[in-house]
C-alpha cells in the first residue's frame, strides 16, 4: 500500500433492513474516504452510526442487507470479498470495540481465553505464545497484574477494566482500523477519559486508523481529526474537528447546542429542531 | 484509581469463594433433610387419612375381631399419628419400609427390582432425547426461518403432542407384530429371565458385565421401543427449549463481538454461543430426568413395562399403602437428588453462579 492511498473507500453505502412492516432504511447514501486517521461519527439515536461501522465488517443482522456504490478496505474490494476472505480481514484488519463490555464479553469464558482466542484466528502460534502475547497486551491497557485478570471472569471485571480488556482483545491482532461504537458510554465519567487516553495511545503507538462512533459531539470534536455529522441515516456535514464550532448546519448546531456545559446557567437545554428539507 | 485495586479485588472474590463452599454445603444438607422430612410427612399423612383399613387389607374382612385389634396394635394404629411417622421415620433409616399386601414382600425388596427398570427406562430415554433434540435444536435455530427449522419444528410438535399410548400400540403392532424388528411387551423374553445374576438391577449393565451378549441384545430389544417413544417425548421437549435457548444467546452482543474477531462461524457456534446454552440447559435436562424417573405409567403399562409408576399406581388401588409410602420417597429422593446434582453441574459450568 502507498502511502497516499487511502485505507478505506465508502461510496453510496446503504444499509435496508426487512421488517414486517417493510423494509427500513437505516443508512442512505453514505460516502466518506479515510486515511490513517480518527474520523468521528456523531448524530442522534437511531441516525445510523452502528449500522455503518457494522456494514463495513460486514456484519449486519440477519434481516439486514446492504448495497454501495464502491466499499474498499486497502485496495480489497468488500463488495465482492468472499465469506472467508472478509473474516480473515475481521479483528485482524479492521477490529471493533462494542458500547457496553458487561455484554460483549463472553460470560463463561476467562478473560485470557477470549484474548488467545482473538490472537490465535489470526496468527499461527502455540497456545503458550499466545498466552505471553495477551498477557504482554494486558500489560499494554495498564492492566496492573495481568496474571491475575488472564484467570478472571469477566463479572469478576469492573465496567473500566472490562473496556481495557475488550481493547485488549480487539488490539492484539493489530488491526489497522479499529472501530470504537460509542466505546466509553457505558462507563462512569472519570474512567471514560483514562479508557480514552490509553485508546488514543495504542492507536498512535500502532499508526491505526480510528472510526469513533457517539452521541458525544464536543468528545468527538476533542478526539478526532475529523468528524461526520449524521441524521436520519444521511451524512448532513463533515467537518474538520477545530472547525466544529463554526459549523454551518443546523442539526450539527443543535447537536451543539444541546451538550450541557460545565460552565453553563443551568437553564433547561433546548431540544432539537428536525426540518425534513435535510434529507433533500 | 480503579486499576490499582484489580489484584486485591479479585483475591477477595477468590477467598469469599472459600469461606462460602462449607457453608454451601451445609445448607444444601439442611434443605436436603427439610426435604425429606416434608415428603415423607405429607406422603405418610395421606397414606393415613385414605379410607383404607390396613388391617383388614391384612386380616381380611373375616377376622375375629380379637385378631383385628391385635393387628391393630401391632401396626401402632392406636398411637397418635405425630407417633406413628416417628416410629415409621425410625424403621424406614433402617431400612424397613414395611411388607406389601400385594406382593407379600418386603417394600424394599419390591423396589430394588421395579426401580432399576424405570431407571434402565429413563436414563436411555434421556439420552436419546439429549442426543438427538440437543443438536437438532442448534441446528434449528442457526437455520433458523429455513425449511430445515420448519421441519425441526414439525419434529417437535408432532413428538410432543402425539399421545404416547397411541404411538405405543401403534409401534409395537407395526414393528413388533408385523415386521417383527423388535422384541415384544416385557423387560426381556421369559426364556432369559433370572438368566444374570442382578448386580445393578439394570439388565443392560448386568448381562455386560456378565459378558452374556445374547441377553444383552434380547434386553435391548425390548427397550428400544418404551425407550424410544419416551424418548421422542423429551427430544421434543428438548429440542424446542434448545432453539429458544440458542436464538436468546445468538442475539447477544458477545456473539457479535467473537464474529468482530473473525472467530469461524461453527466457533461462534459451538465455542461461544452453546456453551452458555449448557448452562440453561443442564436445570431443563435434570428436570426431564427426575421427571422420566417418576415412571411413566402409561408407557409401562403399553409395555407391560415392571417400573415404579406401575408399582405404585397398582398398589395404590389395592391400597397398599406400605408400597406405595416407600415407592414415592424413592421418587422424591430421586428428585432431590438430581436436583442438587443439576444445582452442582451449573456451579461447575457457570462461572457466576459459584
Ligand atoms: N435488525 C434490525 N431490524 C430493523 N431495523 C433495524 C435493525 N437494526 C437496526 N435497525 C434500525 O436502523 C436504524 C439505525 O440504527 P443504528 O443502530 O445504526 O443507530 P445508531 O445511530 O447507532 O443509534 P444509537 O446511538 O442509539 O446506537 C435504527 O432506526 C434502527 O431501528
Ligand atoms: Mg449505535
Amino acid at each position: 500500500m502507498k502511502r497516499r492511498d487511502p485505507l478505506l473507500i465508502v461510496d453510496g453505502l446503504r444499509v435496508t433492513f426487512d421488517t414486517p412492516r417493510g423494509p427500513v432504511a437505516a443508512v442512505r447514501d453514505v460516502s466518506f474516504v479515510l486515511g490513517r486517521e480518527k474520523l468521528g461519527i456523531v448524530g442522534e439515536s437511531g441516525s445510523g452510526k452502528s449500522q455503518t461501522g457494522r456494514a463495513l465488517l460486514g456484519l449486519l443482522a440477519r434481516n439486514g442487507r446492504m448495497a454501495a456504490r464502491q466499499l474498499a478496505f486497502d485496495n480489497v474490494d468488500l463488495l465482492r470479498a468472499g465469506e472467508g476472505e472478509r473474516r480473515a480481514l475481521r479483528g485482524g484488519r479492521i477490529s471493533m470495540i462494542l458500547q457496553d463490555p458487561k455484554f460483549s464479553l463472553n460470560p463463561v469464558m476467562t478473560v485470557g481465553e477470549q484474548i488467545v482466542e482473538a490472537f490465535r484466528v489470526h496468527a499461527n502460534v502455540s497456545r503458550r505464545e499466545a498466552r505471553l502475547r495477551a498477557l504482554a497486551m494486558l500489560e499494554a491497557v495498564h492492566i496492573r497484574e495481568p496474571g491475575h485478570v488472564f484467570d478472571a471472569w469477566p463479572h469478576e471485571l469492573s465496567g473500566g477494566m472490562g473496556q481495557r480488556v475488550m481493547i485488549a482483545i480487539m488490539m492484539v491482532p493489530e488491526p489497522d482500523l479499529l472501530i470504537a461504537d460509542e466505546p466509553t458510554s457505558a462507563l462512569d465519567v472519570t474512567v471514560r477519559l483514562q479508557v480514552l487516553a490509553l485508546l488514543d495511545d495504542m492507536l498512535a503507538r500502532r499508526g491505526a486508523a480510528l472510526i469513533f462512533i457517539s452521541h458525544d459531539l464536543n468528545l468527538v470534536g476533542s478526539f478526532c481529526d475529523r468528524v461526520l455529522v449524521m441524521y436520519a441515516g444521511r451524512v448532513v456535514e463533515t467537518l474538520r474537528a477545530d472547525e466544529l464550532q463554526s459549523a454551518r448546519h443546523p442539526y450539527t448546531r443543535g447537536l451543539l447546542a444541546c451538550q450541557p456545559r460545565v460552565d453553563g446557567d443551568g437553564s433547561d437545554l433546548p431540544t432539537l429542531d428536525r426540518d425534513p428539507a435535510w434529507l433533500r | 484509581m480503579p486499576e490499582g485495586r484489580t489484584g486485591s479485588q479479585l483475591d477477595r472474590n477468590r477467598s469469599s469463594l472459600l469461606v462460602q463452599a462449607p457453608r454451601q454445603i451445609a445448607g444444601t444438607a439442611l434443605s436436603l433433610a427439610l426435604t425429606f422430612a416434608g415428603l415423607t410427612a405429607v406422603t405418610f399423612v395421606i397414606a393415613r387419612v385414605m379410607p383404607a383399613d390396613p388391617v383388614l387389607a391384612i386380616v381380611g374382612d373375616r377376622a375375629h375381631q380379637d385378631v383385628y385389634d391385635a393387628v391393630y396394635r401391632e401396626l401402632g394404629l392406636d398411637q397418635p399419628i405425630f407417633v406413628q411417622y416417628l416410629r415409621y421415620l425410625g424403621q424406614l433409616f433402617e431400612g424397613d419400609l414395611g411388607v406389601s399386601i400385594m406382593t407379600a414382600q418386603p417394600v424394599l425388596v419390591d423396589l430394588l427390582r421395579f426401580f432399576p427398570a424405570t431407571l434402565e427406562l429413563a436414563t436411555v430415554a434421556t439420552l436419546l432425547g439429549v442426543l438427538g433434540g440437543v443438536p437438532l435444536g442448534v441446528l434449528a435455530a442457526v437455520r433458523q426461518g429455513r425449511w430445515l427449522d420448519h421441519l425441526i419444528r414439525v419434529i417437535g410438535l408432532f413428538g410432543y403432542s402425539v399421545p404416547v399410548f397411541w404411538l405405543g400400540m401403534l409401534a409395537l403392532f407395526v414393528l413388533y407384530a408385523k415386521l417383527g424388528w423388535v422384541a415384544g411387551p416385557g423387560r426381556i423374553d421369559i426364556f432369559f429371565d433370572g438368566m444374570v445374576e442382578p448386580v445393578t438391577g439394570l439388565i443392560l449393565v448386568d448381562s455386560a458385565l456378565a459378558r452374556e451378549w445374547e441377553i444383552f441384545r434380547n434386553a435391548l430389544g425390548h427397550l428400544v421401543l418404551p425407550a424410544g417413544i419416551l424418548g421422542i417425548h423429551s427430544l421434543a421437549y428438548l429440542a424446542r427449549m434448545t432453539r429458544h435457548f440458542m436464538l436468546e444467546q445468538l442475539g447477544q452482543e458477545y456473539i457479535l463481538a467473537a464474529r468482530v474477531k473473525g472467530v469461524p462461524e461453527r466457533a461462534v457456534i459451538w465455542r461461544h454461543a452453546f456453551r452458555n446454552v449448557l448452562v440453561q440447559l443442564i436445570t431443563i435436562v435434570g428436570l426431564t430426568y427426575a421427571s422420566l424417573l417418576e415412571g411413566s405409567v402409561l408407557t409401562e403399562t403399553v409395555f407391560a413395562w415392571p417400573g415404579i409408576g406401575q408399582y405404585i399406581t397398582s398398589s395404590l388401588f389395592n391400597n397398599d399403602m406400605s408400597a406405595v409410602l416407600g415407592g414415592t420417597i424413592v421418587v422424591g429422593v430421586c428428585f432431590v437428588g438430581i436436583n442438587m446434582g443439576s444445582d452442582l453441574l451449573y456451579r461447575l459450568v457457570d462461572p457466576r453462579a459459584r
